[in-house]
């Protein structure tokens, strides 16, 4: 208590310019000399108000034991080579070793020392090191920092430290038994302007206030409650649409070959893991053969990942699907096999473990927005997905393998019978599932483990997006997977992850029973079979 | 008939086995080359186990034309069941010396029993659980799924997405099942040391008999009334709904039915092999359970018997000689058996034979 009213008086001794800040400053070197443990403290604390250029040096050096005084007061700091120089100046001094005596200190003294590092550094030339003092005052709640905040104020231009400055003084003002309640109802609100969790509990941890500022108060924690709540909300749905936009990713290729093909590809995960591969592969090969194109690497991951997956796909299909055509459970069988024999040659080439991918520099970091927190890669994911959707819907639309893909969606045998080759569709039509499959994958090996499991992990999710959306819809793909990924994310700070997702699994299961053909059903004759 | 003669066969081989197994382990000394080591009794009955599950799998999907992706979970329930016991019986003699708590909840800090561990200390009641808890499941799954008319590939994901949602559900600690280590350490089952030769030959003979018990029950509902229109509902479900059936509530009894028989050879499974885990609840499990069933023969019933016990003597053999081309020959049989042989290793027999119906058999699924 008594150190508040020291400091608010030296500050104003401070603040009286010319001769007395010297003396001042003179003066608190001084009693740094001294034997007593109180005079020091008092130096201590006095140093750190006086504005002396080196006062920050010289009480780190106290603090490291450093600092020696000689028998007639004056000051030396200890370099780490051994010489000394001169506290006040720091001009090197030829001292014989002998002469010195460190200053001592003792529990208080430290304590001040702490305080008096914390208002220097309000003043320190970088803005992020008076920015974290200023968060540190904040969080202290002070009041014996006032004076040296209501100075760094006036000194302060940047307008974002400036702020903080102006909340640590509203926080600090608080905890001041003195100051007047029109100042009291000020600084209420301008923590109330703040917003935040560290506001909030500043506000919480009020005591000893008088109705009006305690009422004030109240209703400024509900305020920010209310904006936090808002702000959390929207967090979620950022969450949600991230890992929306990734089992939109894994979904759409399975939704088009079930549409098309009325198969169930149980090795559609394993598309999306070799696509992952590849894009380790391509990063390997980049990093060794063209370091320069390195930070690009993904790029050319893109199109590989879709190659090759899209081949090994219509290989897939020439070789094995075509052969259990009209028997979609036999064919779930023998996909699962080969989903089984994939992995384990996966597993057998690149060893079980997990692969590190880079992430490249331009995706990785955050930004902040508001109360967001949103990463860039995962940013870069949903961009990519719509990018991929668009890029899907317009094949469909306008090209003619799209239209002759839509005919034999809906009727196959009049597809065959105005003459489309149905076969050879069917062909390129696992090649594109499996082909945006892979490309998921390139989206994958940024967020997650890329080791042989890495498609089983998603596949039941995406066939949930699958039964959810309906089949023969891209749009139902859509809704369905930006639904699994919102809720998701909503039920997880609620129920806890496991939780969340048998609650989702659960749900889903009540609504098959109202939607048994998913939210966008197939309709026409021909689904009548 | 035929198929008698094979089920009469088929009989006498798992019952006259295990019974042969048994006695050479019981009678024999240690050391006569005669003598089985306890670890192959255990390893068959474990085996049978499997067995009673593929069973279980045909019935559904042979006959009823439901193809499960997920009934490793009726399985794993009725071996949790059986497990719940098992731990009650370990008593004082666990690592804490607990007389009520398992060793997990006393690591746990838990104080009391859960109620829902009420009455698993006696074994009628535990024994009524492994029948029920599936069932009910079952029911309550099946009502949902058959009333609403979901079925075909629908059918099998949503089962798929059941023992899955099971799987994270019982890894948690807080269900009170153990979490990831499952329900281990049993000492003894209705008095007999659990580890003991003569407790583990009264086990497999056990199994055998249940086995050929569950056998009889899946060809009597098969041979009557009740499996004929099944079979028809399994072929064209709306021509035999337009002839005034009601196929939910056939489709219905039958995968009530099949997931009781899961789930007791879930009960067996689970003293023989010492511990249940979540990991029973894993939907490839479920998956290679099919595949036993398509290797022997789908909708002969005999055929899943033998399917099962062939493909685990083929598992144990590969993961101990090829551990590394297990998932190979896992896959490649899966492809091969579903391109080369739809008929399975029974349809073989029947090609020899003569060829009734099994044509049918295999058209169904188009439907």
């Amino acid at each position: 208590m008594k150190r508040w009213i020291f400091f608010a008086l030296l500050a104003m001794t401070w603040l009286t310019p010319g001769a007395g800040r010297a003396q001042s400053a003179d003066e608190a070197l001084a009693a740094l000399a001294s034997t007593s443990f109180n005079t020091v403290r008092e130096g201590v604390e006095a140093l750190a108000l006086s504005g002396h250029p080196r006062a920050q040096a010289i009480v780190a050096a106290l603090q490291n034991g450093k600092l020696l005084a000689r028998a007639d007061k004056a000051l030396f700091i200890k370099n780490d080579d051994g010489t000394f120089a001169e506290a006040a100046t720091g001009a090197p001094a030829d001292v014989p070793a002998a002469a010195l005596k460190p200053v001592r200190v003792n529990n208080a003294v430290r304590g001040a020392i702490e305080a008096a590092l914390g208002v220097l550094r309000l003043f320190a030339p970088d803005p992020t090191a008076r920015l974290q003092a200023a968060e540190a005052v904040f969080r202290s709640r002070d009041p014996a920092a006032l004076p040296a905040l209501e100075r760094a104020l006036v000194a302060e231009k940047d307008p974002k430290v400036k702020l903080r400055m102006d909340q640590a003084r509203a926080a600090a003002l608080l905890a001041l038994p003195s100051a007047t309640e029109p100042d009291r109802l000020a600084a209420v609100q301008t923590l109330r302007t703040r917003g935040d969790i560290e506001a909030r509990s500043t506000l919480g941890n009020l005591t000893g206030q008088s109705p009006a500022v305690a009422e004030a108060a109240a209703s400024a924690i509900l305020a920010i409650d209310r904006t936090l709540q808002l702000w959390s909300v929207l967090q979620s749905i950022y969450y949600g649409l991230s890992l929306g936009s990734v089992l939109l990713l894994a979904a759409a290729g399975l939704a088009i070959t079930f549409g098309v093909m009325g198969v169930i590809n149980m090795a559609h995960g394993e598309m999306v893991m070799i696509g992952a591969y590849v894009t380790f592969v391509t990063q390997q090969v980049i990093k060794t053969n063209f370091p320069a194109l390195y930070p690009a690497n993904l790029l050319f991951a893109i199109p590989l990942a879709f190659g090759i997956s899209g081949l090994v796909g219509i290989a897939i299909e020439r070789a094995l699907i075509r052969w259990l055509y009209g028997r979609p459970l036999e064919t779930l069988l023998a996909t699962w096999g080969l989903s089984l024999m994939l992995q384990q040659a996966v597993r057998s080439i690149f060893g079980a473990n997990n692969k590190d991918v880079d992430t490249p520099s331009w995706m990785s970091g955050a930004t902040e927005l508001g109360g967001l927190t949103l990463t860039w890669n995962r940013m870069y994911i949903v961009l990519f997905s719509v990018l991929v959707l668009a890029a899907l819907m317009a094949a469909l639309r306008y090209t003619s393998l799209g239209l002759r893909m839509r005919a034999v969606t809906q009727n196959r045998r009049m597809a065959a019978a105005m003459g489309i080759r149905t076969p050879w569709i069917d062909a390129l039509t696992f090649g594109l599932g499996s082909g945006v499959a892979g490309m998921a994958g390139v989206a994958l090996s940024q967020i997650d483990n890329v080791s042989p499991n890495l498609g089983q992990s998603y596949i039941v999710d995406s066939f949930m997006v699958v039964v959810f959306g309906g089949v023969g819809n891209l749009w139902g793909t859509v809704v369905g997977a930006l639904t699994l990924g919102i809720v998701n994310k909503f039920l997880e700070p609620v129920a806890g992850a496991v939780l969340g997702k048998i609650v989702v699994l659960v749900l889903l299961i009540l609504f098959i029973q109202r939607r048994p053909r998913g939210m966008f059903p197939l309709k026409g004759r021909a689904v009548e079979t | 008939m035929m198929s008698h003669r094979y089920t009469v066969a088929a009989l006498g081989l798992v019952l006259g086995g295990a019974l042969i197994l048994a006695a050479l382990n019981q009678l024999t000394p240690v050391g006569s080359p005669l003598h089985v080591p306890a670890y192959v009794v255990a390893l068959v009955g474990k085996y049978l186990c499997f067995a009673m599950l593929a069973l279980a799998v045909d019935l559904v999907w042979g006959f009823g034309g439901i193809l499960p992706l997920g009934h490793a979970a009726f399985f794993a329930l009725g071996g949790y069941a059986m497990g719940m016991y098992l731990m009650r019986q370990i008593g004082t003699r666990g690592v804490y010396g607990n007389p009520m708590l398992p060793d997990f909840m006393v690591f746990l800090g838990w104080k009391s029993l859960p109620w829902y561990w009420t009455g698993f200390e006696w074994f009628p009641f535990a024994m009524l659980m492994v029948v029920l808890v599936p069932a009910a499941l079952a029911a309550i799954f099946g009502w949902l799924a058959f009333r609403s008319r979901v079925g075909g590939v629908y059918l099998s994901i949503m089962t798929q997405a059941l023992t899955y949602a099971l799987l994270l559900a019982f890894f948690r600690n807080d269900m009170g099942f153990g979490g990831n280590n499952g329900l281990t350490d049993f000492k003894d089952i209705i008095g007999f040391s659990i580890q003991s030769d003569g407790t583990r030959s009264a086990l497999l003979v056990v199994s055998a008999l249940l086995l050929c018990g569950q056998l009889l029950v899946a060809r009597f509902v098969v041979g009557s009334r009740f499996g004929k229109i099944l079979v028809a509902v399994r072929d064209t479900e709306s021509r035999t709904r337009f002839l005034g059936y009601r196929p939910e509530s056939y489709k219905l009894v039958v995968w009530v039915l099949s997931a009781v028989m899961a789930g007791i050879g879930g009960a067996l499974y689970v003293p023989q092999v010492g511990i249940i885990n979540p990991g029973e609840f894993s939907p490839a499990n479920s998956i290679e359970a099919v595949i036993w069933v398509a290797v022997g023969g789908r909708g002969t019933l005999i055929g899943a018997i033998l399917g099962a016990l062939l493909v685990n003597f083929g598992k144990t053999w590969f993961t101990s000689a090829l551990p590394e081309f297990w998932l190979f020959a896992l896959g490649a049989l899966f492809i091969g058996v579903t391109l080369l042989l739809p008929h399975g290793v029974m349809g073989l027999f029947r090609g020899r034979a003569a060829k009734p119906a099994p044509a049918a058999v295999a058209k169904g699924a188009t439907a």
